[in-house]
């Protein structure tokens, strides 16, 4: 009694404090307590003056509330009250962490009100993957099951809001049963709390797609509505598979638009707004290159076009998703040419809002309808004026979609002007994105290529997307098909980046600085009548700047060491050497020194630094064979022979922790390993290897004799590009030398455009300037014009388009791995330079090997220099000969003839694989899929199987060529994949095919990012008489890239405590899979598990995602139901592989 | 999706914060400084929609996949269901009551989602609540005086 006594006094403060918290709110100055201490923290907040004030007050308010909530005398009224004030610190951006667990403590012990605002600062304060949210999954659980209606909502509430991922399937059947419920609201929420799950664990919810029907048919309108949410994202994940919705999606349209609805959903007398606006999204994704599906809706989008005319905000939001929609699916005319109407009137709007929308739907259309676009081209040029910046930005994105060859000058123009007045980092980033783009595919000359990539990289600096100035320097490297016009391009850069680093103290990001250097190190040989002591001068002058970071210091130094290669002895070199061999930075210490060395042995740096040559293919010993030697060593020494990562794993799941007593085994003899190994030797000096051409370092030879300054034509002054008849700099007030009344008049060429000309006459020169303006920027557009946009692709004046031997997909892998070359053709260990690693951490692996490798080998090079000179340069072609075996043994499996009797029919080949296609002798042995026909033509056929070997799954492709004559040139191709990576490379080149014979060859796949199931697709072309093309796709699933992993009992245990990520499930089994054993057998045969143990009811298993990433089952069986439990180190491969199980139990 | 709903004053006072995916702290309450000024926060497919109504900015938080106009006009929703609710809304009663408010914004918008837009119904949800916690609250300060009267 005493206990409630206590309990009860200390509650009255509060009780009387506090003014009666079910009054709620309503009634005038009065309803704000004078006492509550919330309202006392807040009159003192907005009473401080400076953000330190605040900052103690908090820490005091903390400490208070922290003494109060930790008290066991707390009860749970003042709880409530402290949780607001906590809630108001968290949102000034205090932390108030101690306060987490007494939240949920509320949640789960208080009254309806006490609860509810447990569970909102529940919702407040923690996210999604905080550690404390599983001590709420019971309370829910509890709440879910309560006869109170509030209190069911309150948990399908928070379940909505945050969840844990893994505790799904313990309020799953709860939340089902909700689907049901007799109340609306709760079956509302219940839909959207399954939505949630869907989002964050879509296989989980696979099984109750039927019931989403049902709440779509529910008689609720609130119920449907929510259901349209699940919809949406499914739609576009798969429209194919809810096409049989279409007339259901309509005709709910249909009645709503038709005003049958209760008028409670009226908003501003426009019957349920946003309800239309999601069914024309749901009906635009499902009419979308489906004349059938479109035909259905044709009706109501025109009803909806009609009704929607009352002027107000939101039918104008109707209107649009309608335009949106109409534009989407199958083209209709008269729909378009309402729509196109409507987009007129938006366009034309002097509201900013609309006009907004208007240029968002022109640039949605511009693609089908350039016409449009014409037709406003006038408002389009005032809007890229326009005060309100949404509206440029807009209008921006509607003019990068009409770029072609005739007008990119102006547009790019437009966006840099736009570019240099805006401050904020996102647009700088997305606009040097785009503008970028444009250049490299339009631009008319070098010289407006190189200037505008030059205002891109002085004006985007260090924020834009690293690939710009990659791609950029990527270009310049390949060049083109015209070998005159690359030297030309290439010149041209490299005298405007000299002339922009004659003048001392300009500041330059540190990208384009790094550009200039790489530029200047590779092609400064082509400025016949330059010295390069200069050059190094002035890149000198660079290094000893504060500004420039110390990864754009190891660029510039690359860079020198490039030069000085081609240039007998230098003054600035020697001066530089001897300034940053005693430098604090280590990293330029090191340059330094191996500058020196270099310098001293001219021979080989000419070697190592070949002419022109970025862009040769670098051989890489793959095999690591110069390491042959070290390797023995160690071996001989005692040191344990390497074993891939997942032997080393499951060795060590193998063995105890106890200490090994055996003694080690037998020692290699060092004499065997010498003589093992002779033959080899390290690849010294290969690093950078072309082969090296006896002419190139001629021409370096010839060019550091000759190279002069003076005649050099100043290009660039302080304000940028000079025009040519300038000699002199003189005045720095020159600026702008490209006046834009000439571009704008060069252009204005376009005969159709010229009826708009006509009309000047009358106009102001205002006015004569949009003119102009229109016509320059829509040149090119429409269907009377010599081009068409849709033909933006093939514009005559691609003087820069990129070689097509390069496929789009290889190009960001290219591309990081030439950004480590740049930087590091001439650099020491990566793990000594700081700087260097980011380089490393950001590339491929690919790239990372080739450059570590390279690097390394150029670090022995430049340490064995006491060697004379005649034994490294033999020694050198004899490696490089060396290398090409040893690559050539190693990827020769990747290419292997399959022996094949002629066929003399080659139509008996139908459907079947023929007798005679068998996998090589290697790979016979593991098992693989049958082989069957992939695609085919009259000439050509192509078979395919999957071969799942212990450590990696193998495509193996068949080319058979069904005609009588030689096949040349078959290529085959890979398009990249989201979830897969395809080894060594994701095309294969057959040179010749014989008449009647076959061809084979084999990827590796790996699984990138786990996934269910996922479709690899490429294509096969080849040439005879003419070109021909042949397209094919084929599925891999998970359990392609699934491995038995073998282990004890035990270790599994163990293994099991340390994975974090799991995920349950209970599947129903059928009579016909009876025991545990057998539908554990048919797992283990369908997804190659590895049984550990069975014992009674219950059995574990263990797998291995390739290459080594395990993950651990255990299964119970209790009454005809299989209870899954799945446990990984990997988070999202339980739920997959949940699914596939799934999959597995329903076919057996 | 909406990915936050934030209410403050002209001064730049946040008066409500509600986030519908995870944010790091720091940057949150730096949104919070800086809305007013800048039209887009976070990253590519964010937008910022706002309205302002006396002494008060209402801003969503949405990416590319609401629609700008339906979104302004929610918020036209919200404000006039909270002015029904707190009968004439004031500053005051989003300072005080802040909890309540969170309960009108959950029965409209549900993790992200627009669950209902039918002003009505919201308003009788809420009551309907606030009728059943008051009975409950009731029923437990008469065992409080009960305690007392025993003592």
């Amino acid at each position: 009694m005493s206990d409630v006594v206590e309990r009860t006094l200390s509650a009255l403060p509060g009780l009387l404090g506090q003014q009666d918290p079910g009054a709620g709110p309503g009634g005038g100055p009065g309803r704000v307590s004078a006492t509550s201490r919330l309202g006392g923290l807040i009159r003192s907040i907005t009473a401080l003056s400076s953000k330190h004030e605040e900052e103690k007050l908090i820490q005091q308010e903390q400490t208070n509330l922290k003494a109060t909530v930790s008290a066991p005398t707390t009860t749970l009224r003042l709880m409530k009250e402290c949780m607001v004030r906590l809630i108001y610190c968290e949102m000034l951006g205090y932390e108030s962490s101690f306060g987490y667990i007494h939240a949920i403590k509320l949640a789960q012990q208080g009254n309806l009100l006490e609860k509810r605002v447990g569970y909102l600062a529940v919702s407040l304060f923690l996210h999604e993957n905080h550690e404390l949210l599983l001590l709420l999954v019971n309370t829910v659980v509890k709440d879910l099951q309560s006869t109170n209606l509030v209190e069911v909502c309150m948990a399908l509430t928070v379940v909505s809001q945050i969840f844990p991922r893994e505790m799904i399937p313990a309020v799953l059947p709860l939340i089902e049963d909700k689907l049901q419920h007799s109340k609306e609201i709760i079956r509302r929420k219940a839909v959207q709390a399954l939505y949630k799950f869907y989002l964050i664990a879509p296989n989980q919810v696979q099984h109750i797609h039927d019931k989403f029907r049902k709440a779509l048919c529910d008689r609720d309108v609130g119920v449907m509505a929510a259901s349209l949410h699940i919809y949406l994202p499914m739609i576009k994940k798969n429209a194919c598979g809810y096409k049989d919705l279409t007339e259901s999606f309509v005709s709910i349209l249909k009645q709503i638009v038709g005003g049958k609805l209760p008028i409670d959903f009226n908003y501003h007398s426009v019957p349920a707004p946003w309800l239309q606006i999601q069914l024309l999204r749901i009906l635009g994704l499902l009419g979308k290159d489906d004349p059938r599906t479109s035909e259905l809706m044709y009706d109501v989008l025109d009803e909806s076009l009609r009704r929607a005319e009352i002027n107000h905000n939101i039918t104008y939001a109707i209107l649009f998703e309608c335009v949106q929609t109409i534009y989407t699916i199958c083209p209709k005319s008269d729909l378009l040419e309402k729509a196109a109407k409507c987009i007129g009137k938006f366009v034309l709007s002097p509201k900013i809002n609309l006009k907004y929308l208007g240029l968002k739907a022109l640039t949605y259309v511009i693609q089908q309808d350039p016409n449009l676009a014409l037709q406003h081209q006038m408002t389009i040029i005032e809007c890229l004026d326009h005060p309100d910046p949404i509206i440029k930005r807009e209008t921006l994105e509607l003019l990068y979609r009409i770029t072609n060859g005739q007008n990119v000058t102006v547009i790019v123009q437009k966006m840099l002007d736009y570019l240099r007045q805006s401050k904020e980092e996102y647009t700088i980033i997305n606009l040097t994105g785009k503008i970028a783009e444009l250049v490299e595919k339009y631009a008319p000359d070098n010289e407006w290529f190189i200037q505008t990539m030059n205002a891109v990289f002085s004006v985007g600096g260090d924020v834009m997307h690293p690939d710009i100035p990659n791609n950029f320097l990527r270009l310049l490297a390949e060049g083109f098909d015209d070998e005159k016009e690359d030297e030309e391009l290439r010149l041209y850069a490299v005298q405007s980046y000299l002339s922009l680093l004659e003048e001392e103290d300009t500041f330059y990001p540190q990208k384009f600085l790094q550009v200039m250097s790489w530029v200047l190190g590779e092609y400064s040989y082509l400025i016949n009548d330059g010295d390069p002591e200069v050059i190094i001068t002035r890149l000198h002058r660079l290094l000893k700047q504060t500004f420039v970071t110390s990864e754009t210091k190891a660029w510039i130094m690359t860079a020198i060491t490039k030069m000085s290669s081609r240039m007998s002895c230098s003054k600035t070199v020697d001066k530089l050497i001897q300034e940053f061999s005693t430098s604090l930075d280590t990293c330029m210490r090191q340059y330094a020194f191996e500058l020196k060395h270099l310098c001293e042995n001219k021979e080989l740096m000419k070697n190592l630094f070949p002419l022109d040559a970025s862009c040769d293919e670098i051989m890489v010993d793959a095999s690591l064979s110069f390491l042959d030697g070290f390797v023995a060593e160690g071996l001989s020494c005692g040191a344990a022979p390497y074993k891939p990562h997942h032997q080393r794993q499951e060795e060590k799941l193998s063995q105890e922790k106890a200490l090994n007593f055996e003694p080690y085994g037998l020692s290699f003899t060092s004499s065997m390993s010498s003589s093992g190994f002779t033959g080899r030797q390290s690849p010294a000096g290969l690093s950078l290897g072309s082969d090296m051409s006896g002419n190139s370092a001629e021409i370096g030879q010839k060019e550091t004799n000759c190279l002069k300054l003076d005649g050099v034509r100043k290009l660039w002054g302080k304000e940028g590009y000079l025009p040519k008849k300038e000699n002199k700099t003189g005045k720095e007030d020159k600026t702008q030398p490209v006046p834009q009344d000439s571009i704008l008049m060069a252009h204005v060429v376009d005969p159709p455009l010229m009826q708009s000309e006509q009309q000047v006459v009358s106009l102001s020169e205002e006015e004569k300037e949009k003119q102009q303006l229109a016509s320059t920027l829509f040149v090119g557009l429409g269907s009377n014009s010599t081009i068409s946009l849709m033909g933006r692709a093939d514009i005559i004046t691609q003087k820069l388009k990129k070689k097509s031997k390069i496929s789009e997909t290889q190009n960001s892998e290219e591309a990081s791995s030439f950004q480590n070359i740049a930087a590091l053709p001439f650099s020491p260990l990566p793990d000594i330079t700081p700087n260097n690693k980011e380089n490393f951490q950001g590339s491929e692996h690919l790239g990372l090997r080739k450059v570590s490798l390279s690097s390394s080998e150029v670090l022995e090079a430049s340490v064995s220099f006491d060697t004379s000179q005649s034994v490294t340069e033999a020694g050198l072609d004899e490696q490089l000969s060396n290398c090409r075996l040893s690559t050539s043994s190693l990827f020769a499996d990747s290419n292997i003839e399959v022996f094949q009797p002629p066929q003399n029919i080659p139509d008996i080949v139908a459907n079947k694989a023929p007798l005679s296609l068998c996998l090589p002798e290697e790979l016979a042995g593991h098992p693989h899929s049958e082989i069957v026909k992939l695609c085919s033509s009259d000439i050509l056929t192509v078979y395919w199987c999957k071969v799942w070997t212990d450590d990696c799954s193998l495509l193996v492709l068949f080319v058979a060529n069904n005609s009588t004559s030689p096949l040349k040139t078959v290529n085959l191709v890979f398009e990249s994949a989201e979830h897969f990576k395809i080894f060594e490379s994701l095309s294969c080149h057959f040179p010749v095919i014989e008449a009647q014979s076959m061809e084979s060859c084999q990827k590796c796949v790996q699984l990138e990012k786990v996934c269910t199931e996922g479709i690899l697709s490429g294509s096969i072309s080849y040439h005879l008489d003419t070109d021909t093309h042949l397209e094919f796709s084929l599925t891999f699933s998970l359990s392609d890239f699934i491995r038995p992993m073998k282990m004890t009992t035990e270790d599994f245990g163990r293994l099991w405590l340390s994975f974090s990520n799991d995920v349950k499930q209970n599947l129903k089994m059928s009579p016909s899979q009876g025991s545990l054993s057998i539908a554990l057998n048919a797992l283990k045969q369908k997804l190659k598990l590895h049984i550990v143990e069975i014992i009674g009811n219950e059995g574990i298993a263990a797998c291995r995602l390739l290459p080594s990433v395990p993950c651990l089952l255990h299964c119970r069986t209790h009454a005809r139901t299989l209870a899954l439990w799945f446990r990984s180190s990997c988070s999202a491969l339980p739920d997959s592989l949940l699914y596939q199980c799934q999959k597995v139990m329903e076919e057996s | 999706m909406i990915k936050a709903i934030l209410i403050f004053n002209n001064h730049g006072k946040p008066r409500l914060s509600k986030f519908y995916q995870r944010y790091v702290r720091g940057r949150a309450s730096l949104y919070c400084c800086n809305c007013i000024h800048s039209g887009l926060i976070g990253g590519s497919d964010n937008k910022l929609i706002y309205r302002h109504y006396a002494t008060l900015y209402f801003v969503f938080c949405v990416d590319s996949s609401e629609s700008e106009l339906g979104i302004l006009d929610l918020i036209q929703v919200f404000v006039e269901t909270l002015d029904k609710c707190f009968e004439n809304v004031c500053e005051l009663d989003l300072i005080f009551h802040v909890d309540k408010v969170h309960n009108i914004l959950a029965e409209m918008v549900m993790g992200g989602m627009v669950l209902e837009t039918n002003m009505n119904e919201i308003v009788t949800q809420i009551d309907a609540q606030n009728k059943l916690e008051k009975s409950e609250v009731s029923h437990i300060c008469h065992w409080y005086q009960c305690a007392l009267i025993v003592l």
